[in-house]
């Protein structure tokens, strides 16, 4: 088995969450940034799952199984909003999404 | 197994920055699955067999398959000027520094955390199962009420409303 001890895992599964959130900060692309979150919701997965296996209980595991329900529910729902922010204003850029009220509506 | 977990977790590292940094969705896609199946070989030589194949399965195999068939069914590549326009090198810096200066307080932080050393064993899915299923029960159900919720929702915000009149109205505005 692995005898790493456990802050160097930790310290991986912090650096890949911190990866997600380098992603999320500088890629404008909607699709990139749900990919950057599911990097971190995976990150946060894998410390519960470093955390169980220290302890060894399974509740690690168990947790494991809601983020990746949560993960699935999330990204569902992400790619759904995608999909009607695509037919709405035909871009898949974040900030031009940032008017509450249609511009060209106004217009007609 | 030591160094199972460097070169997985090297890899998994590796192939998220190069999904973030990719302009090619579906490369980026790539990469991240292969991300994701690094991270199931560390849980599996964590002692999570259960867990593992999990991850394959449902990570890897449906959310992945979504995502690649959204991005399939948008068919981008030719209308992202915005972000080719300010998505230079130079943009990385700052947040890069930024992170940085989190994973540094990260590392004080566990450096000053006492783990007891212990012994990993195999947590298999009888007990994770025993678990979900009497300590967790109730979770278990919010949870599948969560699932329903994103049912519904996906549904919902996935239909597209007809906006064309008719078929021949639609070729004359193209004309």
């Amino acid at each position: 088995m692995v005898t790493i001890s456990m802050e160097i895992q930790i310290l991986f599964a912090g650096a890949l969450f911190l990866t997600g959130l380098l992603g999320l900060l500088v890629r404008r692309n909607i699709i990139f940034m749900l990919l950057s979150i599911e990097i971190m919701l995976n990150s946060a997965a894998l410390v519960f799952i470093i955390a169980g296996s220290h302890w060894m209980q399974a509740d690690g595991q168990v947790m494991f199984i809601f983020i990746l329900t949560v993960s699935a529910a999330e990204v569902s729902v992400g790619l759904a909003l995608i999909l009607q922010m695509y037919h709405h204003y035909r871009t898949l850029d974040a900030d031009a999404i940032n008017r509450l009220h249609d511009k060209k509506e106004n217009e007609k | 197994m030591n160094t199972i977990f460097y070169i997985a977790g090297g890899v998994a590292i590796i192939s998220s920055l190069l999904a973030i940094t990719n302009r090619n969705a579906i490369h980026a896609l790539l990469y991240l699955i292969l991300s994701l199946l690094s991270i199931s070989v560390i849980f599996y030589i964590l002692g999570a067999p259960f867990s593992a194949a999990l991850e394959v399965i449902v990570y890897a195999g449906a959310i992945m398959v979504l995502f690649i068939f959204v991005v399939m069914m948008l068919n981008i590549g030719l209308e992202e000027e915005q972000e080719n326009k300010w998505l230079t090198p130079r943009m990385w810096i700052v947040p890069s520094i930024l992170a940085l200066a989190l994973l540094i307080i990260f590392i004080y932080v566990l450096k000053e955390f006492q783990f007891e050393k212990t012994t990993a064993d195999i947590i298999g899915p009888k007990q994770v199962g025993i678990k979900m299923f009497t300590k967790y029960l109730l979770a278990v159900e919010i949870s599948a009420i969560l699932l329903l919720a994103g049912i519904i929702g996906g549904y919902h915000l996935g239909k597209q409303k007809k906006k064309v009149l008719h078929r021949f109205i639609d070729n004359i505005r193209k004309i």
